[in-house]
């Protein structure tokens, strides 16, 4: 492919900018960038800081590739394809790295395989050198595998006792069964270590392939030296792969709640019901919806209800959680057990109030004004804005999405979120889990 | 949000150390001072049209008085709670409303809020600051709600993690004499008697424009800036800020060990400590330097010399490192960690781990780690600017610890005048001082050295 319109599209995007936000916003213009040999990216110019920070995704490159009964292999690559790459064995990778102070780190989530590059400019030819061969050749030696798998299996055994991380492994169980979402993305114990370093080539062969990849940068780049890095540092992955088998499901969540007993004095409340897809056009809504619920700290309604009211919890909070194969509406609190089961009712009685009659008119108001006010302050670092970048091609988003997303926001009705609560909320199929000696629960 | 900074482990203190410095140059900071003695700095920075207001009090937990642990915190929780024109929870309210985003944290130094909004909102959030500066109105009810709030904080963040616990436990038996013996969130028995009166005293006694230091960072011009602080602070007066006890710890002679069992502990690990100069508590401040630059050698991170010698070529541990922190007003601690690989008891991960540290006493650190030292301190120093709230933090903290800008702003030059010696040096004098305190995270029944 031949780089196609990188000029232009600037140029259209600014004018478009200057009448729809603020100024200042416009000066982020976001360039696509092809390389010779084919590869995409969304580039920003930026020369604030001496930096390149690239932020990359291999989208159904995650957990979704474990073998059935080596669950944990994407987790274990992507802890170990920086420890020895080419001719460097793990010390003399990771020492080029300290030396540089170059940051390349991959992280393997439930969909998908990211990666994050950060470099001073002075070093940039010698860092994307380590990042090529960390992507193309790592080596995956007897000695850092069995580090880091020892290290991965104390932080296994760890999360078994800690409130948190117990809850959450039993709502990911109750919610979504014999589905692959169930399991753990750093695996078991046993299935750790079954692991083997076949498997973690493999697993490289198959996920890091060019068709599903994703690239955002930032740094002081001109689109034709991007081109030309683009190729260098890619373009000898394979072009495909294998596809992740990871069907789409929609959760049947049994309303309720489960407890697990730990004795602690405090009872760690996880909740979550039924949500929605990030590419659902009611999406803008959802986001409102939710900052009034319980994403909005102190302006939201369950932390009003049940922190500032009646000082229950440090900490109450919701989330919407898009996976690309299902989607819930979560959250949690914190609370002495005796007041657990007091919390429980709170929450589900906020949702019901706000499924049966909405939300206030002045709280989609704030919640609108927050949500445009604060986008800005998501452009404030060289890896945050490549991270934008990238997100927003993962999901398929607009290359105007900076200028044109709080437009979005804006848009949204009060109705429509009304419309939406009364749909998506959902008491009876909202699963609680209580990990503590919680009192008061069934009232 | 409200939230508490206890750094507890030694990673949090590298990290914390690492991204203090930074050329003056690079952050281009400028200053001026109000006639009421209100400092305020000022880092223009124009990536983003937003900016990043922080109001740094010079008072932490450990001004608290006897008895009254916790209040520096817990007023924190109160600053939300209103002022004489302000409803509680009216200040987030209105934050929230105009796009920003804002926290604040308590440590035993000092006490910083802070807000990121669009720069177009700083004449706002810099209003409501100089408000809740002078204004704060508590109300009883609210007091009493958030004695709750506060205990469950604690109850999260301390009795949920086994290592936080002990962490508390340590400290308490490492300062014998300071205020850092008390944790900055406070004894939940002693958070249970606060009232109202110890918080307004606390706030009348340090809330104030001269023990404040306003740091902006961001999309803004300074000379307005400055202009603005000079209408919404500097009307306000100052007051007297008592003195402050100079308490310095004697000479620890004993060694004291710390055990905590806990049935929720799956991997043991064991924590050597020593007391150390800090910045504040020493003449000679080249000695921290060293020390920072030896932190950066023995420190976390695969490439140290403990962790490539005692994880990848011993093969005793999982993890393992050390660190310095002297950032604070008072003592600083330098000390070292090892976590016992499968099959190593405690104490033969502790000999090893006791074999390195007599190894870097007898050997010493090497030039080429100097050098290679030196370089990533002095590149972190370079990408310090790439960020918004970065800058306010570090300059913030570094202000109301004791230091100048010009010490920030000088940093990469005093750290890139350490020598080996230097190094050596300070590491012999403190790490063969008498004295220390060795703790033990270990699994409920588990022996000393049981080690699985």
């Amino acid at each position: 492919m031949i780089p196609r319109g990188t000029r232009l599209l600037p140029l259209i995007l600014v004018a478009l900018v200057l009448v729809l936000t603020r100024p200042a916003l416009a000066e982020v213009e976001v360039e696509e960038v092809v390389s010779p040999g084919g590869i995409k990216a969304w580039l920003v110019r930026d020369e604030t800081v001496p930096v390149t920070a690239i932020e990359f995704t291999f989208k159904d490159g995650g957990a979704g590739l474990d073998p059935d009964g080596r669950e944990g292999t994407a987790n274990l690559a992507a802890s170990t394809i920086d420890e020895g790459a080419g001719p460097y064995d793990s010390q003399a990778f990771q020492q080029k790295l300290a030396d540089r102070s170059i940051r390349i780190s991959f992280n393997a989530g439930r969909d998908a395989l990211s990666g994050s590059f950060y470099t001073l400019n002075r070093y940039r030819d010698e860092a994307l050198e380590l990042l090529r061969l960390a992507l193309t050749q790592p080596r995956f030696d007897s000695e850092p595998v069995e580090r880091i798998r020892s290290q991965i299996m104390v932080g296994i055994r760890q999360s078994e006792s800690d409130p948190e991380s117990v809850g959450a492994k039993a709502l990911r169980e109750a919610v979504f069964g014999d589905h692959p979402y169930a399991e753990p993305v750093n695996g078991t114990e046993a299935s750790l270590a079954a692991v083997t370093v076949d498997d973690l080539r493999t697993y490289v062969k198959e996920a890091l392939t060019q068709d599903r990849l994703t690239i955002g940068v930032v740094g002081d780049i001109e689109p034709d030296t991007l081109g030309a890095m683009l190729d260098r540092v890619f373009g000898d992955l394979p072009e495909t792969g294998r596809a992740d088998p990871t069907p789409d499901i929609e959760p049947r969540i049994a309303g309720g709640s489960i407890v697990l007993d730990m004795d602690v004095p405090q009872s760690t409340i996880l909740f979550a019901q039924r949500g929605m897809a990030i590419d659902d056009p009611r999406y803008y809504a959802g986001m409102v919806l939710n900052y009034v619920l319980g994403g909005g700290s102190f302006n939201s309604i369950l932390t009003d209800e049940i922190r500032v009211k009646r000082g229950l919890a440090y900490s109450v909070y919701s989330f919407l959680h898009p996976m690309d194969h299902a989607a819930l509406l979560r959250g949690g609190a914190a609370t002495q057990n005796a007041r657990a089961g007091e919390t429980v009712d709170l929450v589900r009685q906020v949702l019901t109030d706000i499924r049966d009659n909405g939300v206030p008119a002045d709280k989609v108001e704030d919640a609108k004004t927050y949500l445009t006010g604060s986008f800005p302050l998501r452009f404030t670092s060289s890896s945050q804005i490549a991270s934008q970048l990238d997100a927003m091609q993962y999901h398929d988003f607009p290359i105007d999405y900076f200028q044109t997303r709080n437009a979005q926001v804006e848009a949204v009705t009060q109705e429509a979120v009304d419309a939406l609560a009364a749909e998506l909320l959902d008491p009876q199929g909202l699963l609680f889990v209580i990990v503590g000696r919680p009192k008061g629960l069934g009232g | 949000m409200r939230s508490l900074n206890i750094a507890l482990g030694a990673a949090t203190f590298l990290l914390m150390s690492g991204a203090v410095p930074a050329l003056a140059e690079v952050f281009g900071a400028k200053e001026t001072v109000l006639d009421n003695g209100m400092r305020i700095v000022v880092v223009e920075n124009h990536r983003a049209p937003v900016v990043t207001q922080m109001v740094w009090y010079k008072v932490g937990a450990m001004d608290e008085p006897p008895g009254r642990s916790g209040i520096a915190h817990f007023l924190e929780h109160m600053m939300f709670k209103g002022t004489d024109t302000l409803e509680p929870g009216e200040f987030s309210a209105i934050v929230a409303r105009n796009g920003g985003q804002e926290n604040a944290f308590t440590s035993q130094d000092y006490t910083a809020y802070f807000q990121s909004v669009s720069s177009d909102r700083l004449d706002l959030v810099m209003e409501l600051e100089a408000d809740r500066m002078v204004n704060l109105n508590i109300a009883e009810d609210q007091f009493e709600l958030e004695r709750r709030v506060v205990l469950e904080e604690r109850r999260q963040r301390v009795d949920s993690e086994p290592s936080s616990i002990l962490s508390e436990q340590v400290s308490a038996s490492l300062y014998r004499n300071h205020p850092y013996r008390n944790p900055v969130i406070g004894w939940a028995h002693e958070i249970e008697t606060l009232s109202i009166d110890d918080a307004v005293d606390f706030y009348r006694t340090y809330y104030a424009p001269n023990n404040a230091i306003l740091v902006v960072s961001g999309d803004v011009d300074a000379n307005e800036v400055f202009a603005m602080a000079e209408k919404y602070f500097g009307v306000l007066d100052p007051s007297e800020i008592p003195e402050r006890p100079d308490y310095r710890e004697p000479p620890m002679t004993v060694e004291i060990e710390v055990v905590y069992h806990d049935p929720r502990v799956r991997q043991p690990s064991v924590t050597m400590r020593k007391l150390a100069p800090s910045w504040n508590t020493i003449e000679d401040r080249s000695e921290t330097y060293a020390l920072e630059v030896l932190s950066q050698i023995i420190g976390g991170g695969s490439t140290s010399t403990f962790y490539r010698s005692l994880v990848i070529d011993q093969g005793v541990a999982v993890n393992a490192g050390g660190w310095y922190d002297g950032d604070g007003r008072g003592p600083g601690t330098i000390g070292f960690y090892i976590s016992p690989a499968d099959g190593v008891s405690l104490d033969e991960a502790e000999a090893a781990l006791r074999e390195e540290i007599a190894k870097l006493l007898t050997k010493g650190v090497t030039e080429f780690d100097v050098e290679r030292a030196v370089i990533r301190l002095q590149d972190a120093a370079a990408t310090a600017r790439d960020s918004l709230s970065g800058p306010a933090m570090t300059i913030g903290r570094a202000l109301s610890t004791g230091r100048t800008l010009e010490d920030i702003e000088e940093w990469p030059d005093r750290i890139g005048a350490v020598t080996v010696d230097q190094v050596n040096a300070a590491a012999r004098k403190y790490l063969s001082a008498p004295g220390e305190v060795v703790s033990r995270l270990l699994p409920e029944g588990g022996e000393k050295g049981a080690g699985q």
